[in-house]
């Protein structure tokens, strides 16, 4: 299997300054963001938008993790039984703009669950989602505010997101 | 790890990394709890019988909640508004339930070994609530969940267990976990309700309280039912008390900063005097929570993973 | 009917009979052991049955057997109990009173062997109540019993805890010159209990049975025993304790008897671990040193006798929780398998474990069958110690389908059963 790295760890940085530029141009301003990573690596791409955001505007915008798997749409049917982790939003959403934070966009089915589950805390002036890579086959009507990097995949190719803090190195490869 | 159990029937069964999987679980199923809509959809769809046979408000009133907040459809089934007074078997009675769709049935029944019945001859996934004086597993993971979020680590603690071990199934389930997870287990009682052979499982069998505590970690009062005292197990309550009854100049033997736990409801004056029994309450009302979250997280467990297996 | 089993190798133990030979029934006897058959297999009225391979012994005598009739039929019947019997190689049984009357009378006596002459066929020796209604306050018509065919006397199912009430019995019973059978339980020690009181026990929240339930029963009962000078046979035993009590009482020379269940030398408490109601058996399977000792006791005579206290229940009654389930275990068709397993154990030789499944029962019955002497009744059957097995419930001719042994794989089949000359089971 070939392996091709679409995306290293220098165009990862500054992809991640473009989209903090984005989301702040889109909100006018950091006040009443809030950003979710989804986990896992969602989020530490969540933390360095956060980390760029205060950079520019001198605010850092309230941070919290999200655990989709009691919102899964196919827990029952997988075979492994992916273990339930902490989910943590120390702030109330009502009427904030979430910016939710995942790794990669694919069948949409996971950016659903997490649709869900902020709902379940209150009621959001906006969600807006940021992904670094979208790769196609949307199962779901979903779409990104914020793409990294677009790329057509083959179903059966897989699409990894590497980072420093989780692996050791910026970069994403289809494998 | 995996989670690959159809069924919670004890203890006794489950690996350490099993038990520690669900305290896990628990930890996050705790936060469910915290938040303003205390729901999450993972087993909606799915029909949870509650099936009471003897009288437990607390136990399934935590079964209860924990079902809702995962989105189960909740049924609840006690034999005073049954047809197991018309003498319907236990059997039959769980076989109708499940042909009404129940996919998990939570059993309590006075019985050691009812839950393997159904086990045995049903479909569906079974918890156990509490057999006759076999095991609780969900008591005693809220046990063990309660001592590892004040200790942060079982292993190595000393822990007392005091009281009619025989008859207590909260006893039986917590050797279990404890000794998996790496504690000292020590029980005192009476010898009469000591149960044979039990230093097979690697406890240590003291009849004299006061040498129990020395430096222990943790302590868990059981409760003594007066009907044991009826059939001869020992002379008097107040006897009783007085040889195993909890105090606070007793617990001066344990160390400094030890937690007394009691499944309650609380004998006070004779498991526990009055003012360890204030103590003991604030211990209490936070297991409550804890209670929530583990039925949450074994319900969860069962309901996804097993099914499949 | 004339019957030439040929080519067997005949083991009888009560002629110290150990060789291959062919034996000829005639006339509901055994008429002899010819030499030739040529002359005789060519008389086409003779049945012949081909035995090269095979064992031919005396027919087998189960003195413990619970028929259930009258009052339990939807356990089993004489009919149903009998076929059981004769598909396990039993040619005779000796069944319990506990039946619903008790039998304590001459007439339910007279009903139990009615019944078995005209539907049952094997033969059936019934055994009368020790006290009116197993109540164990007053003594049953013991007289009358054993004029009209009891060969024996017992509680069991229930012990006489009353010492007093046991002792004029073994007394009364003197004058008839019949056993008092023993069910050696003090039921103030093992009330509540349902398996054996031990780690097992312990660990599954259930109430045990304390080996000294049964001992101190039968240290009772053997000190009686000397009192009266009755003779003594103490049933189910299934304690090291119990063991080395007859044991000793033997080397005084006590008139003392007892028997082993093929559950008791072959299961250990352990067996009880998933609540498997089918172990649920009174006096329970115990600890492997208990069940050890029972193999040590038949191996150096201290248990007479193989019986297997067949118990049968209906399933529905088994599929209950642990503590609401009856004791008993259906045992008549899985005996001799689980007996041969003995042989290969290295306990019993083959003829030993005939013996006590034909000799010694007839003895302690003062039975005239369980020989194959010329002139005897023939009570014969034919099996094949080697044919494997796997043990199927719902193939058992009997209703009760409680065995904890159902899948084993096991050694040892009945190919023929002949009660008084005539073939009643073949396979």
């Amino acid at each position: 299997m070939s392996t091709k790295v679409i995306m290293d760890s220098e165009t990862m940085s500054r992809t991640i300054s473009r989209i903090a530029h984005e989301i702040l141009e889109r909100n006018k301003g950091a006040k009443e963001l809030r950003i979710i990573g989804i986990r896992t690596r969602g989020i530490h791409i969540a933390q360095r938008i956060a980390d760029k955001i205060e950079e520019l505007e001198g605010i850092k915008p309230p941070l919290g993790t999200l655990d989709i798997t009691l919102y899964r749409d196919d827990f029952r049917r997988r075979s492994d039984m992916p273990k339930v982790q902490k989910t943590e939003i120390p702030f109330s959403v009502e009427d904030k703009n979430v910016v939710l934070v995942d790794d990669v966009l694919y069948t949409g089915r996971t950016t659903r669950a997490a649709i869900d589950a902020i709902m379940d805390y209150g009621r959001p002036a906006s969600i807006q989602l940021v992904v670094l890579v979208d790769r196609g086959h949307r199962e779901l009507p979903i779409q990104a505010d914020y793409v990294g990097i677009k790329v057509m995949t083959l179903k059966n190719e897989n699409v990894e997101v590497h980072l420093k803090e989780t692996d050791g190195v910026d970069e994403v490869i289809v494998v | 790890m995996n989670f690959r159990q159809k069924h919670i029937l004890g203890l006794e069964e489950l690996s350490s990394e099993e038990i520690k999987f669900v305290l896990d679980t628990a930890e996050s199923m705790k936060e469910v709890s915290e938040r303003d809509v205390k729901k999450v959809p993972a087993l909606k769809g799915v029909t949870v019988v509650n099936l009471f046979f003897e009288p437990s408000t607390r136990t399934r009133a935590s079964f209860e909640i924990a079902e809702k907040r995962l989105s189960a459809d909740v049924l609840n089934f006690t034999p005073s508004e049954s047809s197991v007074v018309k003498g319907e078997t236990l059997l039959d009675t769980a076989r109708n339930l499940e042909a009404m769709g129940a996919s998990v049935i939570v059993i309590r029944h006075s019985m050691s070994g009812a839950p393997w019945l159904l086990a045995r001859e049903l479909r569906s996934s079974i918890i156990n609530a509490g057999d006759g004086s076999h095991e609780h597993p969900s008591q005693a993971l809220l046990d063990l969940f309660t001592v590892r979020e004040i200790k942060r680590e079982i292993a190595g603690l000393k822990v007392v267990i005091v009281g009619d071990i025989s008859h207590s199934r909260v006893a039986r389930s917590n050797v279990w976990g404890l000794i998996k997870l790496g504690a000292e287990v020590r029980v005192v009682g009476p010898p009469t309700m000591i149960p044979r052979d039990i230093e097979k499982t690697d406890v240590k069998v003291y009849y004299n309280l006061d040498s129990a505590l020395e430096g222990a970690d943790v302590v868990i009062m059981l409760r003594i039912q007066k009907e044991r005292q009826e059939s001869g197990l020992f002379p008097s309550l107040r006897e009783y008390s007085r040889f195993y009854g909890l105090t606070r100049e007793r617990l001066k033997r344990a160390k400094e900063d030890v937690v007394v736990m009691h499944p309650g409801p609380i004998n006070r004056g004779v498991e526990l005097s009055s003012e360890v029994a204030d103590d003991v309450h604030s211990v209490i009302l936070n297991q409550v929570s804890n209670g929530i979250a583990i039925r949450m997280a074994m319900l969860y467990l069962v309901a996804s993973g097993g099914g499949n297996g | 009917m004339k019957i030439l089993i040929k080519g067997g190798r005949i083991i009888d133990p009560s002629q110290g009979m150990d060789e291959v030979r062919n034996l000829f029934i005639e006339d509901g006897k055994i008429k002899g052991y010819p030499r030739d058959t040529e002359e005789l297999e060519r008389d086409s009225t003779i049945q012949i049955i081909p035995a090269s391979g095979k064992i031919v012994s005396p027919g087998f005598i189960d003195m413990h057997v619970h028929l259930r009739e009258p009052g339990f039929e939807h356990k089993e019947t004489i009919r149903t109990g009998c076929a059981a019997a004769a598909a396990g190689g039993f040619t005779s049984v000796v069944c319990m009173p506990n039946t619903n009357p008790v039998n304590d009378n001459a007439s339910v006596t007279e009903y139990i062997l009615l019944k078995a002459r005209t539907e049952g066929v094997v033969n059936v020796f019934p055994v009368g109540a020790i006290t009116k209604g197993q109540k164990g306050e007053t003594l049953a018509e013991i007289g009358e019993m054993w004029e009209a065919g009891c060969v024996a006397i017992s509680d069991d199912g229930r012990p006489v805890m009353n010492s007093k009430v046991m002792r004029y019995a073994m007394e009364y019973a003197r004058a008839f010159d019949i056993p008092v059978i023993s069910h050696t339980e003090d039921i103030n020690l093992s009330s509540g209990g349902v398996m054996n009181e031990g780690f097992t026990s312990s660990m599954l929240g259930l109430r045990g049975i304390p080996n000294a339930s049964e001992e101190v029963i039968v240290a009772r009962d053997i000190t009686l025993a000397e009192l009266t000078g009755v003779h003594l046979h103490i049933a189910h035993v299934s304690t090291a304790g119990a063991v080395r009590l007859i044991r000793d009482a033997k080397r005084r020379g006590a008139n003392v008897t007892a028997e082993g269940t093929p559950h008791h030398f072959t299961l250990t408490d352990k067996a009880v671990l998933g609540y498997d109601t089918n172990v649920k058996v009174n006096p329970p399977v115990r600890a492997k040193e208990d069940m050890e000792a029972i193999r040590e006791g038949l191996k150096d005579g201290t248990i007479d006798v193989i019986a297997t206290d067949h118990a049968p229940h209906t399933e529905d009654e088994k599929k209950v929780e642990f503590d609401l389930a009856p004791f008993g275990i259906s045992g008549l068709e899985t005996a001799l398998p689980l007996a041969l397993q003995l042989v290969e154990d290295g306990v019993l030789t083959l003829p030993e474990v005939v013996r006590k499944l034909t000799f010694i029962p007839a003895q302690i019955i003062k039975s005239d069958r369980g020989t194959l002497k010329v002139g005897a009744v023939a009570d014969v059957i034919v099996f094949d110690p080697n044919r494997t097995i796997t043990v199927d419930r719902e193939k058992f001719r009997s209703k009760g389908k409680n065995t904890p042994f159902h899948g084993w794989k096991l050694s040892g089949c009945v190919l023929y059963t002949i009660v008084d000359g005539k073939v009643v089971f073949s396979n």
